[in-house]
């Protein structure tokens, strides 16, 4: 058990370099993307979909349970908040807050069914549930734009009473609003692991068994673990809607839950900043891949192969297994 | 492949064989522009070249490289070299969203063009609203793109389903009756069209009844149950791609074709090509058609671009981009400009000249909603003719653009132009 | 409105049989191995273009018979390069590297065939109605029926009588004690990967024949077999047969009362099941979880 938080702590407290690597970096990168041939759209999205690997790996690299649904929390936290744009107000905070606690929601309820899973059967059952809201999304035609996606909606620009930041038509203003809200939940993530409850996540992930002999509620913290995840991965797909100003269902679909799986794992799921170097890779990868050839699909599919035969770890995995390192 | 700056490449070649002797000095086709001076036309094409519609969005590609290629050979647009940049949207609306993007903050593009998707096309109009792009939409059909939804900045070279519809219900009702049964696809799309097809049969006196289905499906069997129990005189056929191709293969093969005519709105050659030859049968529209044999500048738009497709007949959506990439050059060297603003004003109501417009009649942009005022062929599809393989349809009439779309102001769209 | 029924209800044993085929290829994969194979739609769809490019020398009927062996081989050689590789490690990895396959295998189709789709020609009498009457059931129908019933019977019939069969069935229930007993735990789950791929090829075939082929028809077709799976419940066989006629028949029915939720009833039939009794109609508990 020691060993097993030392390590954690060490990911998370330790490196404080890293922190100020990886700060300075976000930070600065509307100014140095451009010169490396990147935009600040493809950096807003990295974030996004860091923060969605992110909220997933809670579950999967610090409590061992393997969602493969979690697109659904995702897309529901995106048309949560368009649909609050759309029909509720015109509120940028708001639709964060309602899409969060739509998929958030959805998320703890679909839990509750899954806690008794294990295994493959789990990450089936949380296909299908997946699937399910996908369907919903894809049906609703009236409500939810169906097929089509839902449209018609645009990011409000943030009120602060004595002063509005505009980020409705300045990407670069939307991109520090997108790196604001990825640092407050980073931050609230890192809390999160360093309590006591984190311990007992970590403690279920090693040995499950002995985790129950020693009388945790096993069942009980596995379900708060999945809920505490979908709604981060919720928040992050509402910033996805907000970034398309856009929902549509394919965002909810089994494909995406593959791709932020890939993400945590390509990063390495077992440390804290992997999935965000996960993000880094598998976006560029798609972006860059897909516009030299059409047989993109073909190198994606071969990089998923090659990670998972030779680096399962992840690439921030294999950086920290050196001791020098 | 498909992001190939064919401008410069066709330019890098020339270049090659008259300065062999400083060519050791080019390594890059960048170098020689920054050079020259001559800064390319951008030209950004978004498509979804992988996913369900990725057959229609190659054809799209193909004809807009080849009519670059063909360009830059006559001087590209305003005298400067056109490049064609292609992203893939795989059919996913994020993605399209996010290749907007980096078309025009990173590679600066001067036009935007795409989707075959609807959905996608939409949500990249978002992106060149804001960013104040012209835009146009070669092949995606939803209506509100030049009706209620419509922008000062985004032109529509397909027609509206509305136009479809318009064209096809009189000869339908003409030829066969005013009982009809739809299939339809349960989405905007879809319904939209349906709409369009009841207002008209309506107007006509007539009654229907149908059922709006996934818009993937592949078992007709238990509608076409309920069709033919329904007893029509038409059965409209509104599905797509291959769930399309598989409602009339069904259709033929439980022997309702003895009992009732086929029709629907829009069919696409490569769509076409894999229907059996015994299920080759009903009345569409196609929005353009390569076999015109009254209008000579066809024939010699074919036989230029059929060499570069394999010997295959050019489908509508080649002829969507080549109108598409002219419409630019002719806005462009109208307005002397490549600013957005002055090319949209001038775009509309630009009449396209023969060679572009390959058609009739004389079609253009309308100024009212931006849409082009293409002709629609009517007629019926039919096993491969005289002319070959490509020979798949016969057309009956032509019913000019305006005449199916009816007035700009029916359609919703109000143009407001920037300040 | 009784005919109706009736004939719908027909028209869905039809559907559901094609749904059990390609449901038991992902059933036995799951059941032996663990893997969710992602990658079995797209083993379908390169079953149909096989066959579309053997129908020319060999005709419809030899291509049905070489098509699936084709691919069973191609699912064998898949097994023993890559997927056996994983069988060790935690679920996601070969959720991941099915994942991935079935990006690369589509993107092969699409290069190789083209984004167009693609008929298959079956015998011409076969796409006739069978009788008047019965016009929406043509013989290729029948036909399709009748070969899923052989290919089931023989699928039990293996299972039951040869040794392979009963190791597999054996190695489902307990994989430990099989292999304490000395059975090549590593070979079983390789011929188990070939039988799962044959029966996607055969019914990659049989689709085409209906549907024609394209690159992507192994999406449409891979949710409703993996939901067969789940209804049916995952280690029983019996259970998937029953779970793939089950949404064949429902989403049949629906189409008669509300035709546009004709794809998604199979989805609230799965959310009932998961409800209600979440092991799956057959499943037995304690399997898998």
């Amino acid at each position: 058990m020691s060993t097993v938080t030392t390590r954690a702590d060490a990911t998370v407290v330790r490196p404080w370099q890293q922190l100020v690597v990886i700060w300075a970096l976000l930070l600065t990168a509307p100014f140095w993307l451009p010169l490396v041939g990147g935009y600040t759209a493809v950096a807003a999205r990295v974030l996004v979909m860091a923060l969605a690997a992110m909220g997933l790996n809670l579950l999967l690299g610090y409590t061992g349970v393997l969602s493969f649904g979690h697109a659904a929390y995702f897309g529901l936290g995106a048309y949560g908040a368009g649909l609050t744009l759309k029909y509720v107000a015109h509120s940028t905070p708001l639709a964060i807050v309602a899409g969060t606690l739509l998929g958030g929601i959805a998320g703890m309820l679909f839990g509750l069914l899954l806690v008794r899973r294990r295994g493959v059967y789990f990450a089936m059952v949380t296909i299908a549930f997946g699937q399910v809201c996908f369907y919903i999304a894809y049906k609703w035609d009236d409500f939810t734009g169906g097929y089509d996606g839902l449209r018609g909606f645009v990011r409000a620009p943030l009120d602060f009473g004595l002063f509005t930041i505009d980020i409705t038509n300045n990407g670069m203003l939307f991109y520090y609003f997108v790196v604001v809200v990825f640092g407050l939940a980073v931050g609230l993530q890192a809390l999160i692991l360093r309590s006591p409850f984190g311990r007992t996540m970590l403690a279920i992930r090693e040995n499950e068994r002995r985790a129950r002999f020693l009388g945790l509620p096993v069942e009980k913290h596995i379900w708060i673990s999945f809920s505490i995840s979908c709604f981060f991965t919720a928040l992050a797909g509402t910033l996805y809607a907000l970034l398309n100003n856009f929902a549509d269902p394919l965002g909810l679909n089994y494909i995406m839950s593959g791709n932020i799986v890939m993400i945590a794992v390509m990063g390495g799921m077992r440390t804290f900043w992997g999935p965000l170097v996960g993000a880094v890779l598998f976006v560029l990868l798609q972006d860059y891949v897909s516009s030299m050839t059409t047989n993109w699909m073909s190198f994606v599919g071969l990089v998923f192969v090659l990670v998972v035969l030779f680096f399962p770890r992840g690439l921030m995995g294999v950086l920290q297994r050196k001791p020098s390192a | 492949m498909s992001r190939n700056g064919v401008g410069p490449m066709v330019r890098r070649r020339r270049i090659l064989k008259v300065g062999a002797g400083i060519g050791a000095l080019q390594f890059t086709a960048p170098f020689i522009i920054q050079a020259r001076g001559e800064q390319p036309v951008k030209i950004g094409f978004i498509d979804p070249i992988t996913g369900s519609l990725s057959a229609l969005a190659v054809s799209e590609v193909e004809g807009a490289k080849w009519t670059v290629e063909q360009m830059n050979k006559k001087g590209g647009i305003l005298g400067r070299p056109v490049e064609l940049l292609v992203e893939d949207s795989a059919n996913d609306t994020g993605t399209g969203v996010q290749k907007a993007h980096k078309l025009i903050e990173r590679d600066k593009v001067d036009v935007i063009m795409g989707d075959v998707n609807s959905g996608i096309a939409y949500a990249i109009m978002g992106v060149t609203s804001e960013k104040k792009v012209l835009h146009i939409v070669p092949g995606g059909h939803t209506d509100p793109i030049t009706g209620k939804d419509c922008k000062w900045n985004t032109f529509r070279t397909c027609n509206t389903t509305a136009m479809d519809a318009a064209a096809v219900t009189g000869e339908l009702v003409k030829k066969f009756g005013k009982k009809w049964f739809f299939i339809t696809p349960d989405y905007a799309y879809g319904k939209t069209l349906q709409e369009n097809f009841v207002k008209n049969l309506k107007k006509a006196g007539g009654t229907y009844e149908g059922d709006m289905l996934p818009i993937a499906n592949t078992d007709f069997s238990a509608t076409l149950i309920k069709a033919k129990a329904y007893k029509p005189d038409v059965l409209l056929n509104n599905m797509g791609g291959a769930a399309q191709l598989n409602c009339m293969k069904q259709f033929v093969q439980f022997g309702m074709a003895k009992e009732m005519a086929l029709g629907g709105a829009l069919y696409e050659i490569e769509t076409l090509r894999s229907v059996p030859k015994e299920a080759l049968t009903g009345w569409w529209v196609m929005e353009w058609w390569w076999n015109q044999p009254n209008v000579p500048a066809v024939k010699q738009f074919v036989d230029a671009i059929s060499p570069a497709l394999g010997g295959k007949k050019p489908s509508a959506r080649h002829w969507f981009s080549y109108v598409s990439i002219n419409a630019v050059r002719l806005a462009a060297e109208k307005a002397k400009s490549l600013e957005a603003v002055k090319m949209a004003h001038a775009l509309s109501d630009l009449e396209l000249p023969p060679e572009i417009a390959l058609s009739p009649n004389k079609i253009r942009y309308r100024g009212g909603d931006h849409q082009l005022m293409s002709d629609l062929f009517v007629g019926q599809v039919q096993p491969a003719g005289p002319g070959g393989p490509d020979d798949l349809f016969k057309v009956e009439s032509v019913v000019p653009g305006e005449q199916a779309a009816g007035s700009a102001e029916a359609t919703g769209c109000k143009i407001s132009w920037p300040a | 409105m009784l005919q109706l029924v009736l004939f719908n209800l027909t028209n869905g044993l039809i559907v559901g049989a094609f749904y059990v085929l390609m449901a038991l290829g992902l059933s036995m994969i799951i059941n032996l191995s663990n893997v969710v194979n992602f990658a079995h739609g797209n083993f379908l769809a390169i079953g149909g273009y096989i066959a579309f490019v053997l129908t020319p020398f060999i005709g419809f009927w030899g291509a049905l018979l070489v098509s699936p062996l084709l691919t069973a081989i191609m699912g064998y050689v898949i097994e023993k390069l890559i997927i056996r590789h994983v069988y060790t490690r935690n679920h996601i990895y070969s959720l991941l590297l099915t994942f991935g396959l079935s990006f690369i295998l589509q993107d092969v189709c699409r290069y190789i065939w083209g984004p167009s789709p693609l008929p298959l020609n079956i015998p011409a009498d076969m796409s006739a109605a069978v009788t008047p009457d019965l016009f929406f059931i043509t013989w290729y129908r029948v036909f399709m029926v009748a070969v899923v019933i052989v290919a089931v019977a023989g699928l039990f019939a293996f299972l039951r009588y040869t040794r392979v069969g009963m190791r597999i069935r054996a190695g489902t229930l307990d994989l430990d004690t099989v292999s304490a007993l000395g059975v090549n735990v590593s070979a079983l789950r390789s011929y188990n990967f070939a039988v799962g791929s044959f029966l996607a090829g055969l019914a990659g075939v049989l689709a085409a024949g209906q549907l024609g082929l394209n690159p992507n028809m192994g999406d449409d077709l891979i949710m409703p077999s993996f939901i067969a799976v789940i209804v049916g419940g995952v280690g029983s066989l019996t259970g998937t047969l029953l779970g793939g006629l089950l949404i064949g028949v429902a989403s049949a029915l629906t189409t008669v009362f509300y035709p546009s939720a004709a794809d998604a009833v199979i989805y609230v039939i799965m959310a009932l099941v998961l409800l209600i009794r979440p092991r799956g109609l057959l499943g037995e508990e304690g399997m898998l979880q």
